[in-house]
């Protein structure tokens, strides 16, 4: 009897309503919530809770990897972790003896900045956050880290690794929180050429290893090796922190401008951690001349 | 009969669980846009040679999951999702009769509707396109159809 119920195939014996007007009723709500959710934004709320239902999940994917790290990790020899030790003593001499010439060339700095009335905008805080080894969308880059908003996240916070800019943040939910790569297509980073001081647009194209800067003129000064940098328009990233190299010049032939791609310093396919930075994004606008040119 | 629909319930949510790590594990990147539509595979398994076909609000439930998990629009997977299992559920008796073979091409077809709902959502949406290599995993999906609709027979225990 219980074979019978199982291998029955017949749907055509359901009442209730036909499979068009059911279809119509989903349809009408999956609009509806594109339209709530990408126009409006009132299911961030709603959203939140999701991702905080999904976590577990989503951890649970993480997990093998996770643990194959940690194994990895306990198995480390003797000599192995001398070696890394030594490794890391040298960077150590060698950062410390780069920081000091910074500290004086950062008081410098700020003498200077002081003359023009501008504060130096740098990260004061940031927050270690570990990536959750996901992939989230097949040609999007955006990822998943284990920290949200019960540790201060928010959404368009900058997230960096040690090497340069890594992206940031989409949306958080109480434990977790997406980020946006760089190199996402979705993604415009305000930049300058450290060399020239010429700001421009750095867009994601949906590849690791390079990023885009679209809308250089054919006779702008570039040459491969620049170095990039955050230009602190558009308020999300602070000024100054390096974003890639300059790798290749495209002239196509027919249009005016000039193609340029970048190689991002951030290690984006293989970094296990990023920092989430806080920094003071009050720009502070030079006094207004006071021989009474009103600004409306 | 009450313990064959808590099994089946059992060897249900672990096909589930199952097709959805398999859409988020890690992939290296230049594999990642040809990765199989796991959970659309399953839903369509269901449909076509399944013991009962996967319900239109479940197709919608599974859409909205598959929402969450890529940090997309809320309701783009499920509007694609539910059009393709209703369009499935609509020749479901048709093709449970074709060979595996020719079930892999309508299983194609099929996905490349779903894809094309998903790009005309985005560019309704504004979002930017994703390039040419969307249109690959119906392909590779299509190519697994045989494999993996034996396995999920076996998951479920029928032979």
């Amino acid at each position: 009897m219980a074979s019978r119920q199982d291998h029955d195939i017949r749907p055509l014996l359901v009442s209730g309503p036909s499979l068009a007007a059911r279809l119509f009723v989903l349809v009408i709500a999956s609009g509806i919530l594109m339209i709530a959710d990408h126009r409006a934004g009132y299911l961030d709320a709603l959203r939140s809770a999701l991702m905080a239902a999904l976590y577990p999940l989503q951890r649970s994917v993480d997990a093998p990897f996770s643990a194959a790290r940690w194994m990895s990790e306990g198995l480390a020899t003797h000599s192995m972790l001398r070696g890394e030790n030594g490794r890391l003593a040298e960077e150590n001499r060698e950062l410390r003896l780069r920081q000091m010439r910074l500290d004086a060339l950062e008081r410098e700095n700020a003498r200077l900045r002081e003359a023009s009335q501008t504060t130096a905008r740098v990260i004061d805080r940031y927050l270690v956050a570990e990536l959750v080894r996901l992939d989230m969308d097949r040609l999007r880059h955006r990822v998943l880290v284990n920290r949200g908003s019960t540790d201060g996240v928010y959404v368009g916070q900058p997230a960096l690794d040690a090497q340069g800019v890594f992206g940031q943040v989409t949306r958080v939910g109480p434990v977790s929180a997406e980020l946006i790569m760089i190199s996402d297509p979705a993604h415009a980073l305000p930049v300058v050429i450290n060399r020239t001081g010429m700001r421009t647009i750095a867009y994601g194209r949906g590849n690791l290893e390079r990023i885009e800067l679209p809308f250089l003129p054919g006779n702008a000064d570039i040459e491969p090796g620049d170095l990039v940098v955050t230009s602190g328009l558009g308020g999300v990233f602070p000024p100054g922190y390096p974003v890639g190299e300059v790798e290749e010049l495209l002239k196509e032939p027919g249009e005016q401008g000039l193609r340029v791609t970048v190689r991002p310093l951030a290690r984006l396919s293989s970094d296990p951690e990023v920092l989430l930075a806080w920094y003071d994004n009050q720009v502070q606008e030079p006094e207004a001349p006071s021989d009474g040119a009103e600004v409306p | 009969m009450a313990r064959g629909t808590a099994q089946r319930v059992f060897r249900m949510t672990l096909l589930v669980a199952a097709s959805t790590a398999a859409c988020v594990i890690p992939l290296p990147s230049w594999l990642d846009p040809a990765r199989p539509a796991f959970l659309s595979i399953t839903l369509l398994w269901l449909v076509f040679a399944g013991p009962k076909p996967a319900g239109l609000l479940a197709a919608w439930l599974t859409g909205l999951l598959l929402d969450l998990l890529q940090g997309g629009m809320l309701g783009q997977n499920a509007l694609a999702m539910v059009v393709t299992v209703a369009i499935a559920l609509k020749f479901r008796l048709q093709v449970r009769a074709f060979p595996p073979l020719n079930q892999a091409v309508v299983v194609a077809g099929l996905l490349f509707i779903y894809e094309f709902l998903i790009f005309w959502t985005d560019g309704m949406a504004g979002l930017p396109g994703r390039g040419g290599w969307r249109w690959l995993y119906p392909l590779t999906s299509a190519l697994l159809w045989p494999l993996l609709a034996a396995l999920h027979q076996r998951a479920l225990g029928r032979h």
